[in-house]
């Protein structure tokens, strides 16, 4: 048992300077992510269940896997449609996945480094162990970013989601806004130019315009050495995006002209199967289905937010729909599922336990409403048309409004049996 | 929870909603023609529902005023949640009230006691603990010196506030030794007791005749006084105060807990006198609640009683806590006080009332993995625990428990039972790393999580060791606690208000209708590894000093 007497003689060790702490800090987090801690039970119950944080956190990363694997290959998979090169979808296949690797892997890297360097500079400061949140939060951030957004701009978000959003508040499970929402939503108001538009969802180029080529990098260049000797297909730089290729995601288009004009691009089975442009995470449905699907039975998040979100934007499509004042009203209801990330918004933002609701009848509403202002916010928005990050902070900012009721009639029904 | 009026007030505008979408796609001529139908269809299913459930309420209202409501029977023809979820009511459990409490999580362990009373285990010595008794001073006032002969159900000690409670002996002897603490408090008075038991004998009062008062004076004088809890709070209560109503739980569901009824067993004698003492002491009534979870009814010692109500209960875990059966039964409201009573406690004071003497027998389970031979033992009140586990005990570093595995307390094994202890239970620590253990746990281990699969094995048996399986984090999931809580109490906002002080909110949460054990529970499942009881305890005891 070499390792465990290699990471007790660091725990037994004290660390005074700050540096020390900060080493003394990150090597806890491995040593209990390693092995579950020897501490016994003392003053209370004498058996503890199985559950801790960890293992939920786990839940999450799992039921997330399925979408980040999908979203690396689409990735790739609409840098070469672009360019009219190898348009099947499993064409092309390891060019693909390894144009995907190499675009997502800086994406997830900063995010972790950022975030976990922060959490563990603070838990060191705070004295106690680095908590389990950014587990969640950085694979979470990962798939709700574009694939070509700048990693300064992600940098300087995460960092400001970490400190301000959560570290400010008290660390895990004290914040009081979703921290992977923030990170996002901090880019979007902070660098509208760069991160909005129909530029940013097809990676590979500096603008996704007809006659635009693309340039490889070394990593591309290192992984050609490799498909030389395999005699697979290379990467050629010097592609062009082809004349009628839009970069738009199919919002853009039904925000533009309706129904009419995102079945002109897409068909609604390529929406629901996923290979469109779009945020990594957000694209394939029936795989955000399976995840939230695990989570639910694996009984991690809540189906009452998931259920609630579901009735409270059908309902808000349906009113639209009766309206249908602009184009984007008349896009039938049950097809809002089909595009954007409303699945992957409410299947695992809204259901964070943190920021949602923690009552039962607090749940129903809070689903209810971002499922209902989402939509809204997604259709009569003229300047972005999508609206869940919005929607989701905004009831997470009034999630303890809502219990505070459900409290209070709780309060009033005892103090009326009185 | 939303009730089922305001529910349905909603549906309207449901309708409303769907019979609009419907128009509009026929008017536009646009939209999926299946997915009109859809909406029809569920729309014709709301309409038919709405008016089953509105014709619904209206019978229950005219059941409320027609005064037939009074039994808490349902009185609707679309059955509660709890009647469809909580299985057929048994046979036996037919004539009175039954309530199916749907939330709660059974533990099931290794190690329950065999139902037979091994004979040769025999204590020695045995104490009685001032620590015990919640409000009276740390030091009270000795009655007898070390080396004294008393009898069983001589006094030891009295309370220097209010000297008309009296703490006897459970057995007679000589006093061994007055074992004291911190700041000279007294923890054990320790006699060493006789072979063959000599009593203390009281005139007993017919309890037809006798007054209120002559019965609280026999109670107080006998010591049979301390085997009264008032609560909320837990504590002795006050011989002035006549509580609202008296709960007695004849069965404890907590993990490897004794079985109540084997306990009793022969002793309906002294049951049905101990209620019929109570019965006079409290203005409401004794409330008697029945274990109906199993196939078998309760033995005839609990289910022929007289004079009480009786309440029948199926459920999990926590389904046996008085205080959980309490809120169901009648909520602790105001500034009203009950009483509880263990079924040990009433037996001896209905042996009072028979015999006029205080014999505090008791019927000790020793349960747990960490015993070689789980079985019963009979003794007496506060028995040393060395005693009764002597050569029982198997190798290895082992966590002795008085009481059950979620609500006991941790002791030595020079220590002795606290006064209501029916249950010693050994677990083997867990003070050991393990490779993964959060991921993939080698041993298994109990959890309400769904994210292992004891779903499955239901009927299993675990062998769980003390680790805590994690560390302590600020509360991050919701609903934990309440889905397996079956009181409507919001739990960890609840525990959230304690941490604040915030006593106006502890108090409208319902922490007077909670105690330690009723928690444990929370605690065990917590995710987060946060001390509920510990948390409770303190919210309890600012609440009561606040009074």
């Amino acid at each position: 048992m070499g390792l465990i007497d290699f990471f007790e003689k660091i725990e037994h060790k004290e660390a005074k300077t700050t540096p020390a702490k900060i080493g003394k800090t990150a090597v806890d987090a491995v040593f209990t992510f390693l092995y579950s801690p020897k501490s016994t039970t003392s003053g209370g119950v004498h058996i503890r269940d199985g559950m801790d944080l960890k293992r939920t956190m786990f839940q999450v990363m799992i039921a997330l896997q399925l979408c980040l694997a999908f979203g690396t290959y689409n990735i790739g998979h609409q840098h070469f449609v672009a360019m009219g090169q190898y348009m099947g979808f499993i064409e092309g296949f390891h060019l693909k996945l390894i144009h995907g690797v190499i675009k997502i892997l800086p994406i997830f890297l900063v995010t972790h480094l950022v975030g976990l360097g922060i959490e563990i500079f603070f838990a060191a400061k705070k004295g106690h162990s680095v908590e389990e949140g950014f587990l969640v939060s950085g694979p979470l951030i990962t798939l709700i970013m574009p694939p070509d957004v700048p990693l300064w701009m992600l940098a300087v978000a995460v960092a400001f989601a970490v400190i301000i959003g959560k570290e400010a508040f008290g660390g895990t499970g004290m914040n009081i806004w979703n921290v992977a929402l923030l990170a996002r939503v901090f880019i979007f108001f902070a660098y509208p130019t760069t991160i909005s538009g129909d530029n940013v969802w097809v990676s590979g180029f500096e603008t996704v315009a007809a006659g635009v080529t693309t340039e490889y990098g070394w990593m591309h260049s290192i992984f050609n050495v490799l498909f030389g000797w395999m005699g697979l297909d290379e990467f050629v730089s010097g592609g062009a995006v082809v004349n009628g290729f839009t970069g738009a995601t199919p919002l853009a288009l039904a925000n533009q002209d309706g129904w009419e004009a995102v079945t002109s691009v897409y068909s609604p089975a390529q929406m629901w199967w996923g290979a469109i442009p779009g945020s990594i995470g957000e694209t394939c449905k029936p795989l955000i289905i399976l995840g939230m699907l695990f989570l639910i039975v694996r009984g991690i998040a809540s189906w009452r937010i998931i259920v609630g979100a579901f009735l409270g934007a059908f309902l808000m499509g349906m009113l639209l729909n009766a309206w249908g004042a602009t184009p984007f009203m008349t896009v039938p209801w049950y097809y809002h599922m089909w595009i954007g990330s409303m699945l992957f918004a409410i299947a695992f933002m809204a259901t964070d336990p943190v920021t949602a609701a923690s009552t039962n009848t607090g749940k129903w509403i809070y689903g209810f409403m971002i499922g209902f202002i989402g939509i809204i916010i997604r259709i009569v928005n003229p300047a972005y048309p999508e609206g869940w990050m919005l929607a989701i902070l905004f009831l997470n900012t009034f999630s303890a409004l809502i219990d505070h009721y459900v409290f209070e009639s709780n309060m009033k029904k005892r103090l009326a049996r009185a | 929870m939303i009730n089922r009026q305001n529910r349905y007030r909603i549906l309207p505008l449901v309708i409303l909603v769907l019979v609009a979408e419907i128009t509009s796609a026929q008017s536009t001529g646009s939209g999926s023609q299946i997915a009109t139908y859809i909406i029809a269809a569920v729309a014709l299913i709301l309409v038919v529902f709405a008016i089953l459930s509105i014709s619904d309420n209206l019978m229950q209202v005219e059941a409320k005023k027609l005064g037939s409501d009074t039994t808490k029977n349902n009185f609707s023809i679309i059955p509660k949640f709890s009647e469809l979820l909580g299985g057929p009511t048994p046979a036996y459990a037919a004539d009175q009230p039954v309530h199916k409490l749907t939330k709660g999580h059974d533990i099931n362990l290794v190690g329950s006691a065999n139902k037979e009373i091994n004979t040769e285990i025999k204590a020695k010595t045995f104490a009685v603990k001032p620590t015990n008794f919640r409000g009276l001073s740390p030091i009270p006032r000795m009655l007898v010196a070390v080396g004294d002969e008393v009898k069983a159900g001589q006094p030891l000690f009295e309370d220097k506030k209010d000297n008309r409670v009296k703490y006897v002996s459970p057995v007679s002897g000589e006093v061994a030794e007055i074992r004291r603490g911190a700041k000279r408090s007294i923890t054990d008075v320790i006699v060493l007791g006789d072979r063959d038991l000599s009593y203390v004998t009281h005139d007993v009062p017919a309890i037809e005749t006798a007054t209120r008062e002559q019965l609280v004076e026999l109670i107080l004088n006998s010591g049979a006084w301390t085997l009264l809890n008032e609560r909320p709070y837990d504590v002795l209560p006050s011989p002035d105060v006549i509580p609202a109503n008296i709960f007695i739980s004849t069965f404890d569901t907590s993990p490897l807990a004794p079985d109540l009824g084997f306990i009793a067993k022969g002793n309906g004698a002294a049951i049905q006198k101990g209620v019929d003492v109570l019965s006079k002491l409290t203005s409401g009534d004794v409330h008697i609640s029945l274990d109906a979870s199993h196939a078998v009814a309760p033995p005839v010692e609990f289910t022929g009683i007289e004079g009480a109500k009786l309440h029948w209960f199926k459920g999990k875990h926590p389904a046996g806590n008085v205080g959980v059966q309490i809120h169901h039964i009648a909520p602790i409201s105001g500034t009203n006080k009950v009483w509880t009573l263990t079924v040990e406690s009433l037996i001896t004071l209905g042996e009072l009332f028979l015999s006029g003497k205080f014999k505090a027998d008791r019927i000790i389970a020793l349960t747990g993995s960490e015993f070689e031979n789980p079985t019963y033992v009979k003794t007496h009140q506060g028995a040393n625990i060395a005693d009764l586990i002597a050569g029982n005990l198997k190798e290895g570093k082992s966590r002795i428990i008085a009481g059950d595995v979620l609500s006991g307390k941790q002791v030595s094994s020079d220590d002795f039972l606290n006064h209501t202890d029916n249950q010693i239970t050994a677990i083997p620590e867990g003070d050991d790393y393990e490779l993964f253990g959060w991921l993939f746990p080698v041993i298994p281990r109990p959890s309400v999580s769904k994210t292992y699969p004891n779903f499955l094995f239901k009927n299993h048996e675990f062998e769980p060791n003390t680790n805590t399986h994690g560390e302590r984090r600020a509360f991050v999931m919701t609903g934990q606690y309440e889905s397996i809580m079956p009181m409507d109490i919001h739990v960890q906002q609840l525990m959230k208000a304690i941490m604040a002080n915030d006593y106006e909110r502890m108090e409208g949460l319902g922490i007077t209708e909670l105690s330690e054990e009723d928690v444990a529970l929370c605690e065990f499942a917590c995710t987060s590894k946060q001390p509920l009881q510990k948390i409770l305890r303190e919210g309890l005891e600012m609440m009561r000093e606040q009074g």
